[in-house]
Formats: structure tokens, C-alpha cells, sequence
């Protein structure tokens, strides 16, 4: 955008200051910059674009997977390779992109909606990205070196312990798992403080925006779930190594309790993964129908008790593995019950689009389709929590058609509407219109084409992870027309991603506010200066760009030459503090090369986690090692602080 | 739309607010509960763990003795005792009273480390090995998951304090004193779940 535009904007400072501004928030230049920054967008666009390099890589081994199943009796893929394979697949969906990519465009967005200079924690979010790439690389570097796990997205014992798992393929799996999980722990923890004491003065909790939402309950399910499957992995790594028997039926262990803990954290995970999804569509929706979306509580309190209701339901998922009655209608009633709150906030987006003027740019047409297809997998969602229906057809297609509409319907959809929506935010530049709808329908129409039959194959018992089938099953013709259907969504994917690519370079200039939205985002530049916001916006409404005749009330008053941030009370968002906010470091990526060493050297030998937490506690020595307080870096008079009793 | 008057007046000038507060005005008091929800739901989800395994067996130890009281007992007689210095830690660190907060925290840290060497005696009084079968797995685990706990917080007061001697002690520093204080207490309130587990369920238990 022109040094005129940025000028005009409500937030911008003259001249002079906004140069002290910059340099005070400048990430140095060149490689040393790119190793040390702690600037929360450039984390998180790495963030977004890895997570699209996994889903890239994670689409290939589908190909490959449709490829192998097209025709019976086929013997493209060895059996081996193939169990790899959707392992690789099913891993890398779920720990590398999804999950991930949802903090990333969290990480980006949420300092922006919510009038902050930056994240809570920045060297957290650092090091965050930097264990999060650490875990892909062993990942698919294992895979490459025909080290890839072979047991299954959740690894269940006994295939993944000692007596089957032999080799290295099950600890592979296992830590990364806690790679990726410290990864997105770690993000949590800064979103939710960020959420807290940062949003701007006046937005009160009332006032927050419903993507801010999502993100805040996501932030509180990963820091409860997650824990759960660290655990899983391990009992599970040390069973493999120093001979535990938390697994072990012969010494008094459980393969159900493996169960019990992945599940605790893998039903959640779902919703992990769709609800930002849900905030995104709940933006887009009221930008693209020009009014505030109806029933703001209904659809806030809706995603609250989503999140709740999540850690209610695991055990649906283990209905084959025999449990009392009672247990069975005890979890059939949870998870029928949590398409409740799903159903409210549905009906709520088709009362926006029916009282409002819907314009069918491509990020409104993801959400159509995403209405269309979440709604469907809600529904075999619902089937499925029946136990006699359950019980015929677990471990069978039916299930992955539904599962991939739930994820990609209820995720993926709103995750390429969200990007699509932001992307002139975040470059400066818009996406092409054409190639927009193109991918869109090429996506949508080879999405269904591909999973819709996956039901049927799944009534007619075709077994989910089989290599091959014979012919006489008469499972040929869907499973043709299903990778079909895949390479037509992959084509979509291409178109999209090429739009990305070449939009970035010469796309439309986009200016501060292209799609005419309410939100605080869209007050600052396109894309947004390093300190986001010059001035500090005031709040007024929930829909600041919306109300107010167009004006954005501002504050003055945070230092221009030091790195400082505003934090405000929790619910009512008034002046509370002025914080000093950190530089940009090397130690967040030490500290990370540090665990990843203790993490990778400990499948090995549990010596590893003596010797190297020795560098780890170097590493977070240097860290936290205490600086100059920044109260006398700006002077600050040393006056009572608030809380203190004196 | 909300009818919320703003609660900001209008020209506010931020430069006048403090660049320091304790507990729930700051950041790190925000970063701590965030951890001891992670970490309490790791607790949870071990103790959850310890009491499924325990009744699937028959028996509880599945073989040789529970754990010698006498260590957890002194063990847990230790921390809930060390609750006090810890108060009074917290509050001089609020009143900003460098002479109290030096004193409380040389104190604290003793009670911290006298902890540690109270653990390692209960790591010999175990009566199990972690591979001895799945009883002793999950003993070995509860435990070790609060030593590392233990850990973290000595270390974290051992430097606070040390850094009390030899440095000028800006607010910030006291608002951490503060902050490790409330930590110290998530650590003493998380053992004894942990303690009537390890050392009172396979007594109780058939």
C-alpha cells in the first residue's frame, strides 16, 4: 500500500514517530533476523506455510494410497509401503498441518483483532514454530530412511509395543507426538494470555471478536487434551525402552488404558481442529452478508459448550472394545447431545445469510461449503454414535468418509475461505476471483466425489488400511470413482495454491479494508507493520469499523523507543499496565535444538535424557536469565504497582 | 450489538499507567496458570491412570510391599509446613520489603532443597522398580512427575533468591518472588492427591 493510504489510516502516527516506531520493533535483517525473530506474524506465516508444505506432502501420500486402491488386486504400493503410508498420512494431517495451521492463522490474527502490538509471550511462540518444524523433520526424515511409522495415525498397543513394534517405526511415531505437542502447548498458553490482558481498551469480553472466541476455547482444550496423549506416548516410548509395563496384560498393564488416554485427547482433538474453523466462518459470514452475525451468544456459548461437551465423549470411539450398558448409553447420549451446539450455531449462520445480502466472493462460497458438508458428516456423526451401527461398521470406510467430512468439511473448507479472506491482510495483495471459484468448485465437487462413495463402500464392509482387495468383492467401480474424485480435489488444491503464489507476487494492491469489514484487523496497514497498530484503537462496539460514523477512537502514550505493550483488566479490557515486550533472540531456537535433541537421542537410550538436559537447562538459563527491568528502561517512576499492598 | 458504555475515557494517556504489577495484573503470573493447567491435567490424567490399572488387578501391589510410610509421611509434613515461610514470602515480595523477601526466600529454598533429599530417601523406600510390573510403573511415574515439579521450582527459587543478594531489585523481580511463591503451593497442593495414592491406596486397597 502508498505511504499516502498507511497515513490515512485511524491508527497511523505522524511521520517522525512511526520511524522510531519501526526501528524500535524491526527484526534485524538477514539470516540472523530470520533465526532470532519474535515478530508473531512472521512466525506465524511460517506457521501457515509449513503446515500447507505438510498438507501438500500429506495429499501426495493420499494420491499414492487412491492410486493403489483404484483397481482391485493392484500392486502398485508393497504392503509395507503402504502401511507407512497412511500412517505418514493420517500423522501428518493431524499433527502437522491441521492442529498447527489453525494456531498459525491464530498466532497472525489474534494480536490483530484484539488492538495488540504483539503476542503475550514472543520467544514462547519462537520456540514453539522452531519444535514444531523439529518434529516434520524427524518425521519425514525417518520415512524417507524407510524408518516411517507403520501402526496407524493412533498407534494402538500391542502393534506399537515391544512385542510387536519391532525397530524404531513405533518411536518415531510416539515422539513425535511430543515434539508437536509441546509445539502446540506452548502456542496455547500465549494465545490465552494474550486473549486475557491484551485486547484493546474497551473490548470487554462481550465485545470480542467470534474468531477470538474460537481461538480462546481452543487455547483451554489443547492445554487440558493434550496432556493426555503425551502421556499416551510416553508410557508407551518407555514400555519400548527401560521396560515398563504400563501396556503389558502379562505384568498387570492395559492396552485399553492407551485407549482411554489417546482418546481423551483424540476426540478433542477434533474439535481442536474445526473450531477456529468455526470462528472463521462466523467472520467471513458476517463480512460477506453485511451484517453482524445473529445470535452472538447463542453461537459463543455454543462454541463453549463444544468444547466442553468434547471431553465427554472418547470413549464412542472404543464402543468395539466392549463396555458395560451402561457406559455405552452413558457416551451415546454425550455424543448425540454435542450436535446440539453445532446445530444452534448452523441455524445461526443461515439466519445471518437469510436476513443479510450474501456476496458469493469465494470465501462465502468455502462456507456454503462448509455448511453443506459439515452438516452431512454431523449426521453420520450422529449414526455413528448409535452402539449397534457403530458396532457393524467400525474400522470400516464408513467411518473415514465420515471423519474426512467432519475435518475437511468442518476444518479444511473454512481454513481456505480464512486464508483466501486474509490473505490481502497479510501480503497486501488480493487473490484472483476466477481461479478463486475455480478451486473452490474443483475442491467441493472432487471432495464428495471421493468420499461420498466411501460411505457405501463402508456399508458393504470394505475395511479401512487394507492394501488390496480382490475383484469378486465388487468394491472396484466407487473405489475408481473415488480416486477420481481425489485427483479432481487435488487439481483444486493446485489451482489454489497457484493463485497463492502468483497472487503474492501480482495480485491487486488490497489496501487496509478490501471486503468492507468490521474488525480491528482491518485498521491496520496491508499488510501490517511490525508494532500492527500505531496508535492504540479504543473500542467501542463489537463491530468498531462498523459503528461510530467511521471513526476509531485512539490512545496515546506507549513508548516509541522501547519494545512495550498494553495489558488491560480481563473482562472489562480497561488500562491496566504497561509491559515490557521481548527483542528478538537466539535462545528460543536453542532451547528448542536442545529439546530436540534430548527428545530424538531418547528413543535411543534413556542416558540421552540425562546428558542432554544439561544443555536444555543451559539453553533455558539463558532465556530467562533477568535483564533490565522495563520500568527503568522508560523510566517508569517506581510507584506503587497495582496489586501491591503498599 | 452490545450497549456497554466504554469504560476507557476518552485521551487516556497510556504513558502515565505503571510499568510493573503483581499477580494477575501482569503476564507471567498468566503464563504460570497456564502451566499448572497443563500440568494438572497431567496429574490427573497419571492419577486417573494409577486408579484404572489398580482396579483391573487382583491384588494391589500385584506383588511385595507397599512403599514405607514413614518417608511420603515426612515428606508431606515437610511441604504442607513449608506453606508458611511461602505466605509470608509472598506477602513481603507485595510489600516490596527487600530485607523480609531476602530472608523468607533463603528460607523457602532450604525447605526446597531439604525436599529434594526428603525424595531421594523415598525413591530407595519404594519397595518396586518401574520394571518390576505395571504397579510399580505407575508409582515410579506419579512420583517422578512431581519430582521433576520439586525441580523446576527449586531451581526457579535458588536463582530468585541468589539474584535478591546480588543485584538492584526492580518490581518486576518481586512480582516473580510472587509469582514462584503460588507456584511452590501448586506444587505442595498437587503432592497430596499423589500421596494418599502412593502411599495409602495399596494399603487400602484388597
Amino acid at each position: 500500500m502508498s505511504a499516502a493510504d498507511a497515513s490515512a489510516l485511524p491508527t497511523a502516527l505522524p511521520a517522525e514517530e512511526d520511524v522510531r516506531l519501526t526501528r524500535t520493533w524491526a527484526t534485524p535483517p538477514g539470516f540472523w533476523g530470520w533465526l532470532t525473530t519474535v515478530d508473531q506474524k512472521q512466525i506465524a506465516r511460517r506457521y501457515v506455510v509449513t503446515g500447507l508444505v505438510f498438507f501438500a506432502l500429506a495429499g501426495l501420500l493420499a494420491a499414492a494410497m487412491r492410486a493403489q486402491l483404484s483397481r482391485p488386486d493392484n500392486h502398485l504400493l508393497s504392503p509395507d509401503r503402504y502401511n507407512q503410508i497412511f500412517t505418514m498420512h493420517g500423522s501428518t494431517m493431524m499433527f502437522l498441518f491441521a492442529v498447527p495451521i489453525m494456531e498459525g492463522m491464530g498466532l497472525y490474527l489474534v494480536p490483530l483483532m484484539i488492538g495488540a502490538r504483539t503476542m503475550a509471550f514472543p520467544r514462547l511462540n519462537a520456540m514453539s514454530y522452531w519444535m514444531y518444524l523439529a518434529g516434520g523433520i524427524f518425521l519425514w526424515t525417518a520415512f524417507i530412511l524407510n524408518v516411517g511409522p507403520d501402526i496407524g495415525w493412533f498407534g494402538y498397543v500391542p502393534l506399537s509395543g515391544p512385542e510387536y513394534g519391532i525397530g524404531k517405526r513405533a518411536d518415531v511415531w510416539a515422539q513425535m507426538i511430543t515434539f508437536t505437542e509441546v509445539a502446540a502447548m506452548a502456542a496455547a498458553a500465549s494465545t490465552a494470555t494474550s486473549i486475557f490482558k491484551m485486547r484493546a481498551p474497551g473490548m470487554t469480553l462481550a465485545r470480542m471478536p467470534i474468531f477470538v472466541w474460537a481461538m480462546l476455547t481452543t487455547a483451554f482444550m489443547i492445554m487440558l487434551a493434550m496432556p493426555a496423549v503425551m502421556l499416551a506416548s510416553s508410557f508407551l516410548i518407555s514400555d519400548r525402552l527401560i521396560g515398563t509395563h504400563f501396556y503389558n496384560y502379562a505384568e498387570g498393564g492395559s492396552v485399553l488404558l492407551f485407549q482411554h488416554l489417546f482418546w481423551f485427547f483424540g476426540h478433542p482433538e477434533v474439535y481442536i481442529i474445526f473450531i477456529p474453523g468455526l470462528g472463521m466462518v462466523s467472520e467471513i459470514t458476517q463480512t460477506f452478508c453485511r451484517r453482524p452475525v445473529f445470535g452472538y451468544p447463542a453461537v459463543v456459548l455454543s462454541m463453549l459448550a463444544t468444547g466442553f461437551l468434547a471431553f465427554g465423549l472418547w470413549v464412542h470411539h472404543m464402543f468395539a472394545t466392549g463396555l458395560p450398558h451402561m457406559g455405552d448409553s452413558f457416551y451415546t447420549a454425550a455424543s448425540m447431545t454435542i450436535a446440539i451446539p453445532s446445530g444452534v450455531q448452523i441455524f445461526c449462520w443461515l439466519a445471518t445469510m437469510w436476513d443479510g445480502k450474501p456476496r458469493l466472493a469465494p470465501p462465502m462460497l468455502w462456507v456454503i461449503g462448509f455448511v453443506i458438508t459439515f452438516v452431512l458428516g454431523g449426521l453420520s456423526g450422529v449414526m455413528l454414535a448409535s452402539v449397534p451401527l457403530d458396532t457393524q461398521v467400525h474400522d470400516t470406510y464408513f467411518v473415514v468418509a465420515h471423519f474426512h467430512y467432519v475435518l475437511i468439511g468442518g476444518a479444511v473448507f473454512p481454513l481456505l475461505g480464512g486464508i483466501y479472506y486474509w490473505f490481502p491482510k497479510a501480503t497486501g495483495r488480493m487473490l484472483n476471483e476466477a481461479a478463486g471459484k475455480w478451486s473452490f468448485w474443483l475442491v467441493f465437487l472432487g471432495f464428495h466425489t471421493a468420499f461420498f462413495p466411501m460411505h457405501i463402500l463402508g456399508l458393504w464392509g470394505m475395511p479401512r488400511r487394507v492394501w488390496t482387495y480382490p475383484a469378486d468383492m465388487g468394491w472396484g467401480a466407487l473405489n475408481l470413482t473415488s480416486t477420481i474424485g481425489a485427483y479432481i480435489l487435488a487439481a483444486g488444491v493446485l489451482v489454489y495454491v497457484l493463485n497463492l503464489i502468483v497472487s503474492y507476487r501480482r495480485g491487486a494492491p488490497a489496501g487496509p479494508n478490501p471486503w468492507g469489514a468490521s474488525g480491528l484487523e482491518w485498521a491496520a496497514a496491508s499488510p501490517p507493520p511490525s508494532y500492527n497498530f500505531g496508535l492504540t484503537p479504543v473500542v467501542e462496539s463489537r463491530h468498531p469499523l462498523w459503528t461510530g460514523g467511521g471513526r476509531l477512537p485512539t490512545l496515546t502514550g506507549l513508548s516509541l523507543d522501547h519494545r512495550e505493550v498494553l495489558l488491560t483488566t480481563v473482562t472489562d479490557a480497561r488500562p491496566d499496565l504497561r509491559h515490557g515486550s521481548p527483542s528478538p533472540s537466539i535462545w528460543p531456537l536453542l532451547t528448542a535444538v536442545a529439546v530436540s535433541a534430548l527428545f530424538i537421542g531418547s528413543i535411543f537410550d534413556e542416558w540421552w535424557i540425562v546428558w542432554l538436559s544439561i544443555p536444555f537447562a543451559l539453553a533455558v538459563l539463558g532465556w530467562f536469565w533477568p535483564r533490565k527491568s522495563h520500568g527503568k528502561k522508560v523510566g517508569a517512576p517506581d510507584e506503587t504497582p497495582p496489586g501491591a499492598l503498599a | 450489538m452490545s450497549r456497554r458504555p466504554a469504560a476507557v475515557p476518552a485521551g487516556q494517556d497510556l504513558s502515565l499507567l505503571p510499568a510493573a504489577g503483581f499477580s494477575a495484573h501482569g503476564l507471567w503470573y498468566w503464563a504460570g496458570l497456564a502451566f499448572m493447567l497443563m500440568e494438572g491435567s497431567a496429574f490427573a490424567l497419571a492419577c486417573a491412570a494409577y486408579v484404572y490399572l489398580m482396579n483391573s488387578a487382583d491384588q494391589w501391589p500385584l506383588e511385595g510391599r507397599a512403599p514405607a510410610l514413614s518417608w511420603g509421611t515426612a515428606q508431606t509434613v515437610l511441604l504442607l509446613g513449608s506453606l508458611v515461610p511461602t505466605w509470608f514470602l509472598a506477602r513481603a515480595a507485595l510489600r516490596r520489603d527487600l530485607k523480609a523477601t531476602q530472608g523468607w526466600g533463603v528460607l523457602v529454598a532450604a525447605l526446597n532443597a531439604l525436599a529434594l533429599v526428603i525424595r531421594a530417601v523415598e525413591f530407595l523406600h519404594l519397595n518396586t522398580r518401574w520394571d518390576s510390573d505395571a504397579y510399580g510403573s505407575i508409582t515410579w511415574t506419579l512420583i517422578l512427575l512431581h519430582t521433576v515439579h520439586l525441580i523446576t521450582d527449586f531451581v526457579d527459587t535458588f536463582f530468585l533468591t541468589v539474584f535478591l543478594f546480588t543485584h538492584p531489585v526492580p518490581t518486576e523481580r518481586f512480582s516473580d518472588v510472587q509469582d514462584d511463591a503460588l507456584y511452590w503451593a501448586y506444587v505442595v497442593f498437587t503432592w497430596l492427591p499423589l500421596y494418599l495414592l502412593i502411599y495409602w491406596a495399596p494399603r487400602w486397597a484388597p
